[in-house]
């Protein structure tokens, strides 16, 4: 039972970290309808630039500050240069335009900083500290603790702030937003510029757990089926999905992986994903439209 | 009847030349066809395996693609795992069948990879753009899983790749680096041909009106499950060829690994700067994927005098084809086909007109 | 009078607790051009929608030459021959209107997927015949030079106007138009209404038509069926329309 409830435990803090990718996602997509494909790409790129500068000699904090502006600066860039001129193209467009990104950022990203596994040292000891019955990894509970502090203060941010009501706003009707004065520039600008700080937490946490190295890119891939889960528009959704996923893979990894003799871990999340799909394709929380014609 | 004459065409709305198809004559194909096959008698050995197998074979995976994304408008990222489909269905058709004839045994390979399209299609009937994404990629994680887990679909070999059976047909051995190119290059006309009589029926109309609008195109009549069920059928047919001619005729061992994520997103550039919705397009755009890092290695090689070192020209590539497909996808979204035919017109027309 | 070719029987519509139609009935004579009249809102094309199948109703029941059709989908009704157009035009926008044309076709395509691909059995004649129905059609709606268009690149007057062909095209019993006149200036009205004409004349189509313009319906059709807010206010010959109170009141009296 304890190995079960260690299982569990584990899952949901890994969970913690995936919801933690999902929000990126559902604020570029309630704020402009994309999949940014290249969010796995903007969480390599934070944490190669940091682990650079640390490398370089930098302090932590200024080593923090800086890359904090290179990833706002350049979700500002991607907005300007991109998204702007690809204005009502088809979300498979927007998808494939985020993919090319997604390309351009991991080249560059490698291209000055090197492509070598990085050890990213944040300064917190991983010894298994026991909780109740069970063991649980201290970093994990930190990094789990530091996600969760984001995504409530994201959650209060986007609940309570002009901003935020400007996002529901224009996720609810472009249009109409538009027309009483919320300008989609701006918030477009403030939505990338969020990411980009999400996407820097996240690739320290990864990175300090998994070594920073091109496989960061892949949350990408995970964040998918949790926003599929928990449904593309909702940040709660976002976060039961996160948790979900978490719990369920790390379970199926020990049980369902003993039966069928490998790692399921690669798969298991895009299974579940697509039987919600075929169940309840607006994901636990998302909205769906009814289509006009 | 009214007697009523349609008005002019207004003089501001753009000419519809410039995204009219490319006429081109029977005699023009078969002309070009021929070279190919000719092609294959004097060039020397390094370009079967160099160039021209992985062209062809990459540009009869775009084209499945093509079809798919491109006319019926489904998203796809799990080129790659119908890929694998083709290539391990084929091998144990080859191992288990040996009495089969190799064609047989390819379009076995394919049929497989036309019912694993059929399944991982199904979500198509409920969900749209790239949300579907998230279908194939299911696909794309699962399958080479499957076949990478389980020894029986690579007959229990340990190292986990397999190499080919010999490739042998009416007699004749495929296996020298000339029979391979023509195995490839006729798969690659057969489909072809296949492929553009689908695209100018009505059945290729019917996907690009439901790409275009799926509501009108079901109160026009047309059966929408069906259509987007037979294209995910037909596209990984061709691509589940593409796979095991990747294996057979071109790597010569059957490993899953061959057909991950990257192979997927590789096919999807293919038809993004090549051209979506045109047959021409999977051509063009194979020739880029697979001449372009043979030009940059070059180059960084020659010019630089190696200074650039392999990882680094790999970035460079990477960051090309990404802001290509950015380009593309912003300023001509019919890619480098478009604007081929744009400078023939442009040709055309000189020097009467700039 | 002739028989009824559509006869709709108490449908009601409401989309998550909101009323969109509330127990309709009139019915369609074969042959006829009925109007569908109403404020904004008051849900005509919602009742296109329910006739073709786009929405299911809640409740009801719809008669179409003679048969009950229980669970009416879209599909279902082309192949009945039920054609449509749209209020927004919902062509295929990166096709030729040749292609799109050929699109309506699809009701009577009887080639299979296999004899297209290998070019063989009825695929070759088939594709002949269609194109010269679609040849015939485009004729018909005279818009012959911009056969080989991008329809997306078409002003929309002339947008509507493939869109009729493509719905004609296949020759459907009852037609539906969901505004096929919006945003035209007069000359063009006039020319629509023309076809329409046409079309009920010569190729003996029932037509339903949803239409703002008093003027043009009063002219165009022989019965006309008034809703507001998603109810039936008013229902007979353009005259018993145009003299009964409640529509004067309701939409008339206000609006024009």
């Amino acid at each position: 039972m304890s190995f079960f409830l260690e299982t569990l435990v584990g899952g949901l803090l890994a969970g913690v970290m995936y919801s933690l990718v999902a929000i990126g996602f559902v604020l570029i997509y309630k704020a402009s309808g994309i999949f940014n494909f290249a969010q796995g790409s903007m969480v390599l790129f934070a944490a190669l630039a940091f682990v650079t500068l640390r490398e370089a000699g930098w302090d932590f904090v200024p080593a923090l500050l800086v890359t904090l502006v290179v990833m706002v600066a350049g979700a500002i860039a991607i907005e300007r240069f991109v998204l702007r001129a690809l204005i009502g193209q088809s979300d498979l467009t927007l998808f494939m335009a985020t993919l090319g990104l997604s390309f351009v950022i991991e080249g560059l990203a490698q291209l000055f900083m090197g492509a070598s596994v990085h050890e990213l040292n944040l300064g917190i000891d991983d010894i298994p500290i026991e909780v109740g019955p069970i063991l649980v990894s201290q970093f994990d509970l930190l990094a789990a603790a530091t996600a969760g502090a984001l995504v409530i203060s994201l959650s209060l941010f986007f609940n309570f702030t002009r901003i935020g009501i400007s996002l529901r706003a224009i996720a609810d009707d472009p249009l109409a937003a538009q027309s009483i004065g919320i300008r989609l520039p701006t918030l477009w600008r403030i939505v990338w510029g969020v990411a980009g700080l999400v996407a820097l937490v996240a690739g320290l946490l990864w990175g300090a757990r998994q070594g920073v190295q091109f496989s960061l890119t892949l949350v990408v891939l995970k964040a998918l089926p949790v926003l599929i889960i928990g449904g593309f528009t909702s940040i709660g959704g976002a976060i039961v999905g996160g948790l979900l996923i978490g719990a369920s893979e790390s379970l199926a990894e020990i049980y369902l992986g003993d039966l069928l003799g490998g790692s399921v871990s690669t798969w298991f999340a895009y299974v579940v994903a697509l039987a919600f799909l075929l169940i309840r394709p607006a994901g636990l929380f998302g909205d769906r439209a009814i289509e006009r014609v | 009847m009214t007697a009523l004459a349609a008005p002019a065409p207004p003089e501001t709305v753009e000419s519809p030349e410039v995204l009219r198809r490319w006429r081109v004559g029977p005699l023009a194909i078969a002309g070009l066809v021929l070279a190919f096959y000719a092609l294959g008698f004097v060039v020397h050995d390094y370009w079967f395996n160099a160039i021209l197998i992985p062209f062809l074979i990459m540009a009869l995976a775009g084209l499945g693609l093509n079809l798919l994304t491109g006319y019926a408008g489904q998203a796809s990222l799990g080129t790659g795992a119908f890929m694998s489909v083709g290539a391990f269905a084929t091998y144990n058709v080859l191992l288990r069948l040996p009495d089969l004839p190799l064609p047989v045994s390819l379009v076995i390979g394919g049929l497989f990879g036309a019912l694993a399209g059929v399944i991982f299609g199904l979500p198509s009937l409920r969900i749209k753009g790239f949300y579907l994404t998230a279908s194939t990629l299911a696909a794309q994680f699962f399958l080479p899983w499957l076949f990478n887990q389980y020894g029986w679909f690579s007959n229990y070999t340990t190292s986990g790749s397999i190499s080919a059976p010999k490739l042998v047909f009416l007699g004749a051995d495929l296996s020298t680096p000339l029979g391979r190119y023509l195995l490839t290059l006729t798969s690659v006309v057969i489909l072809t041909w296949l492929a553009w009589n689908l695209v100018t029926s009505q059945v290729g109309r019917n996907w690009m009106a439901i790409r275009d609008m799926d509501t009108a195109a079901a109160v026009a009549g047309i059966p929408i499950a069906f259509n987007k069920l037979a294209s995910f059928a037909i596209s990984s047919f061709i691509i589940a060829i593409a796979g095991a001619l990747w294996a057979f005729a071109y790597l010569g061992t059957v490993d899953a690994r061959s057909f991950d994520l990257d192979r997927s997103f590789t096919v999807l550039f293919i038809i993004i700067i090549g051209g979506m919705g045109s047959i021409a397009g999977a051509f063009i755009g194979s020739a880029f994927v697979i001449l372009v890092p043979i030009l940059i290695s070059n180059v960084s090689a020659n010019l630089f005098a190696g200074a650039i070192d392999a990882g680094q020209s790999e970035n460079l590539q990477k960051i090309l084809f990404g802001a290509l497909i950015v380009y593309f996808l912003i300023k001509e979204p019919n890619g480098l086909y478009a604007l081929l035919l744009r400078a023939r017109r442009r040709l055309a027309l000189w020097p009467l007109k700039s | 009078m002739s028989e009824a070719l559509l006869s709709i029987r108490d449908v009601s519509l409401s989309f998550k607790g909101i009323k969109a139609l509330t127990a309709i009935s009139f019915d369609v004579a074969d042959g006829e051009i009925c109007a569908l009249i109403g404020p904004n809102g008051a849900g005509k094309s919602s009742l296109l929608n329910v006739i073709n199948g786009v929405y299911r109703s809640d409740r009801g029941e719809l008669t179409f030459a003679g048969k009950a059709l229980r669970r009416p989908r879209p599909r279902l009704a082309a192949r009945l021959g039920i054609g449509r157009t749209f209020q927004n035009n919902a062509l295929f926008k990166r096709l030729t209107v040749l292609d799109n044309v050929l699109a309506g076709l699809t009701r009577k395509a009887r080639a299979s997927l296999l004899e297209h691909t290998f070019r063989v059995g009825r695929s070759a004649s088939e594709s002949r015949h269609f194109r010269e129905l679609a040849e015939d059609t485009i004729a018909f709606l005279e818009i012959e030079a911009y056969r080989d268009w991008i329809v997306g690149q078409l002003p929309y007057g002339l947008q509507k106007r493939v869109e009729l062909a493509r719905a004609l095209v296949s020759r459907p019993r009852l037609l539906l138009l969901d505004e096929p006149m919006a945003g035209m200036n007069h000359d063009e009205k006039q020319e629509i209404s023309r076809f329409i004409l046409d079309v009920n004349r010569d190729l003996k189509t029932t037509i339903v038509l949803i239409e703002h313009d008093i003027g043009v319906v009063m002219g165009l059709s022989d019965h006309v069926v008034v809703l507001d807010y998603g109810r039936k206010i008013g229902d007979g010959s353009p005259q018993e329309v145009r003299d009964n109170p409640d529509v004067v009141t309701a939409y008339l009296g206000t609006v024009h």
